[in-house]
């Protein structure tokens, strides 16, 4: 019996290792798979141009992360892009703010409509699939109320410094994005809050009677995503040099996307940076070659949905078979 | 022989890895009688009940209903046979109707299409026949918890059962629909229906059988002519054994310093508890499944708000609206149910001993992780959890082991008041006598109090300074060690129905 636990131990081991670097592994095919396909794709050049394709929704992806750690969904994070785009071109545009300003203030708002879907899923109790779903549908419409469906251009040029411009060859967006997922990766394994993401994601009730105040965890991760969303905005306002009133439509499947490839459990629970990493970058090479590839845009919205699926059911097979035992 | 009997169990046997749960259990049932069952908790009526119908299959032993032999029985063989089960629990689609919910699984049809008219008009009949006014259109949300035992019952009745095995149906009925549904059940016993009925409450069991059979520890112990038998020879009977196990010695160590002390406690379910816990006592709370202990515990830790009463505390009046108050004060729970509410399973046994206190040990939120790994090696260490490194997944380790977490955790609270759940359930013996150990260590030198909450009777005698009984939400008895006795505790854990 003993023996048994050993090796039903050493397969565990051996389980989280694949499941843990399978996704890194999936990465590197990718890759040699695309540098064969296509001599343009592994220069220095595509690479930094594939990563600033990405930073946005890797930036977005850590607020997710803990969303979904929690077992919850944030689909608000595509029309808070959207709206922190507008809001923040109009800032400065319309209203004449200072950049940095407008930048705080942004950030503010986004964070705030994240403690709005806090307060619905945790205070009033609204599945957080229709609360953010809630969210998402109303802030499309503020969004282009605002803007009245027009394009908001005419940004200060000093604006270009957090998506267009480059430290060396990184786009800044990139750098962004690597200090995100530094600060995600901070949040998870060295606060306490961190720890909280894991034991209310695994079992709820058990986290609350061992004295976490489960309401507050909820908070803070909506916050957490709609703080990382409204980054992401302006990162892409930044990039885009003018406010569109469509510009984070359905990001919030690329960053689902994202996070669930790097095998986050939608269950809640369990899951790493690391692994959030990789999703990203895998989606960012598959955009990326499959459009030097020139593969129809519609069959790589196929492959896409094809690739979540996968990603999504490994979680699941891995699941079952745990509860078998 | 077996033209005597309906449903015969013949040295029925069942072993799960580690535990048995029936060791020679048999049961004859006559046609058209009643037969009560009776025993404490887990002398193995649940997988009796399980047996017949088919949802657990014996290691051994036979089966013979109507004379048929067989070596276990499947859902659609005991169907077949006659044979339905009325559990505590309905198997019940709330938003159908209930002529839908008597037909579900096999409605009547016209072609494709269901025929809700057909069924409604079927239903009617089944429930006139048995004297239950229910209109069949009715959605079944909307019936009370007693009609819709009866839409169970009525369903049973249309699948042509002969033979009815009933879990402790009253449990959830008011007084009125027991009432009821003790004239549908002697309805069903005149027209020739045979009927196991499952229950704690020997008023009822007067009342209704025509036989007792009395089972313990998972055996058979003898069968009695109802009007001929006495409620203490049943409890008797009932706890039978002699006390054979032992448990580690401990010093008396209570003082006269009262920790906790509840006045006149209402809510969840519990009505004007009253009692004291001293500290350095263990105080037992007895009395059977679901009579209010855990729903008490849930109000002293916070888990669930009390609505009147007082609780004082070490002196002072506290109202703690969530654990982590409860927590903060020096209250902790070891819950019954570890791997739901307890272990926190998918994460490391550092993290779940160092849980509660995460805050106290951060710096601006970051946490001390030298200080969190000396504090979880702290306790490992004193409850002796067997693991070979901290950062093990507590679902990789043994339910004793995973006691030992939750208690670690406790303690690196600095936890004074400590409320155990059924602290040994599914713990197997050896690991049980460790965790006797640590709880008399808790008492004794480190100066703590503990309420343990225990079905167990011997665990329960053997353990406790004193023991408050409790039965459908109210103190009915309390004990103090002196006057011990197993009869003692079943007579006041059943008492409130017979008062």
């Amino acid at each position: 019996m003993e023996a048994a636990k050993t090796t039903e131990r050493a397969e565990n081991k051996l389980g989280s290792f694949v499941k843990n670097q399978a996704i890194w592994l999936v990465f590197i095919v990718l890759m040699i798979a695309f540098t064969i396909a296509s001599p343009n794709f592994l220069t220095v050049n595509n690479l930094m141009i594939m990563l600033r394709q990405v930073a946005v929704w890797g930036i977005a992806s850590v607020g997710m992360m803990f969303v979904i750690l929690l077992g919850e969904i944030d689909l608000s994070v595509g029309s808070l892009i959207t709206f922190v785009n507008i809001m923040c071109a109009m800032l400065m545009v319309d209203a004449g703010m200072n950049m940095w300003l407008a930048v705080l203030l942004t950030l503010a708002v986004s964070t705030g409509v994240g403690l709005l879907n806090g307060f619905m899923v945790s205070t009033l109790g609204i599945p957080s699939l229709i609360a953010t779903f809630a969210t998402q549908t109303a802030f499309a419409g503020i969004a282009l109320l605002m803007c009245g469906g027009q394009p908001v251009s005419g940004l200060p040029e000093e604006f270009g410094i957090f998506g267009a411009e480059r430290i060396g060859v990184v786009p800044v967006p990139v750098i962004i994005m690597a200090v995100c997922f530094a600060v995600g990766s901070f949040v998870l394994n060295k606060t306490y809050f961190g720890r909280y993401f894991y034991a209310v994601g695994g079992n709820a009730e058990a986290a609350r009677l061992s004295g976490i105040r489960t309401g507050r965890v909820n908070y803070l991760a909506f916050a957490l995503s709609g703080f990382f969303a409204g980054l992401a905005g302006i990162v892409l306002l930044s990039r885009t040099n003018s406010g569109m009133g469509n510009a984070g439509l359905g990001y919030e499947f690329r960053v689902i996307t994202c996070v669930v490839l790097g095998g986050v459990s939608v269950n809640g629970g369990s899951g790493k940076i690391s692994g959030v990493v990789a999703g990203t970058f895998i989606i960012g090479a598959l955009n990326n070659g499959m459009v030097l590839l020139n593969i129809n845009s519609y069959v790589q919205q196929i492959v896409l949905g094809i690739v979540l699926v996968l990603a999504v059911s490994f979680d699941s097979l891995q699941r079952k078979r745990l509860e078998r035992k | 022989m077996s033209e005597e009997y309906v449903l015969e169990l013949e040295h029925i046997r069942k072993e799960y890895p580690g535990v048995v749960a029936l060791k020679d259990m048999t049961l004859r049932l006559k046609p058209g009688e009643i037969l009560a069952l009776i025993g404490e908790n887990g002398a193995g009526k649940s997988t009796l009940i399980k047996s017949c119908s088919g949802a657990v299959i014996p290691t051994s032993g036979k089966i013979r209903v109507n004379g048929k032999e067989f070596d276990s029985m499947t859902p659609q063989l005991a169907a077949e046979n006659g044979i339905a089960i009325i559990y505590q629990e309905f198997n019940n689609v709330k938003e159908l109707s209930a002529a839908e919910n008597l037909f579900l699984g096999r409605p009547i049809r016209k072609g494709m299409v269901i025929d809700k008219k057909a069924m409604e008009e079927e239903a009617k009949k089944a429930f006139d026949r048995l004297n239950i006014r229910i209109d069949p259109a009715e959605l079944m949300k909307n019936l009370t918890v007693g009609y819709q035992q009866m839409v169970e019952i009525a369903k049973a009745v249309q699948q042509n059962a002969r033979i009815l095995i009933m879990d402790e149906p009253s449990a959830p009925l008011t007084t009125a629909e027991v009432e009821s549904m003790f004239k549908v059940v002697e309805q069903l016993r005149s027209e020739g229906v045979s009927i196991i009925y499952i229950s704690h409450r020997l008023d009822e069991i007067y009342r209704l059988s025509d036989r007792i059979q009395v089972i313990r520890d998972g055996e058979y112990v003898t069968t009695l002519i109802t009007k001929d038998s006495e409620v203490q020879e049943l409890i008797k009977l009932m706890v039978g054994r002699e006390l054979t196990q032992t448990y580690p010695p401990r010093e008396n160590c209570v003082s006269d310093e009262v920790v906790l002390e509840l006045d006149g406690v209402t809510g969840n379910g519990d009505r004007d508890i009253s009692l004291q816990v001293r500290k350095g006592e263990i105080l037992g709370l007895g009395g059977l499944v679901g009579a209010g202990r855990t729903e008490l515990a849930e109000m002293i830790f916070g888990a669930v708000p009390m609505q009147s009463g007082t609780m004082k505390y070490k002196g002072k009046e506290i109202h703690p609206k969530s654990p982590r108050e409860a927590i903060d004060l020096g209250i902790a729970l070891v819950p019954e149910d570890r791997k739901r509410h307890g272990a926190m399973l998918g994460i490391s046994i550092k993290n779940n001993i160092n849980m509660p206190i995460y805050e106290r040990n951060s710096t601006m939120s970051v946490i001390d992780t030298k200080r969190e790994h000396e504090i979880a090696e702290t306790h490992r260490r004193n409850m002796a959890i067997k693991t070979p490194t901290l950062e093990q997944l507590v679902k990789n380790l043994s339910g004793g082991n995973q006691q030992k977490v939750i208690l670690g955790r406790w303690m690196a609270a600095d936890s004074e008041l400590i409320i155990f759940d059924e602290p040994t359930r599914g713990i197997d013996i050896g690991a049980k006598y460790e965790i006797y150990k640590l709880m008399n260590d808790l008492v004794e030198k480190e100066g703590k109090s503990i309420i343990m909450i225990s079905s167990e009777m011997e665990e329960l005698l053997g353990m406790s300074d004193r023991v408050v009984v409790l039965a459908e939400g109210e103190v009915t008895g309390v004990l103090e060690k002196d006057d011990f006795s197993q009869e003692a505790v079943m007579t006041y854990a059943s008492a409130a129905q017979q008062q």
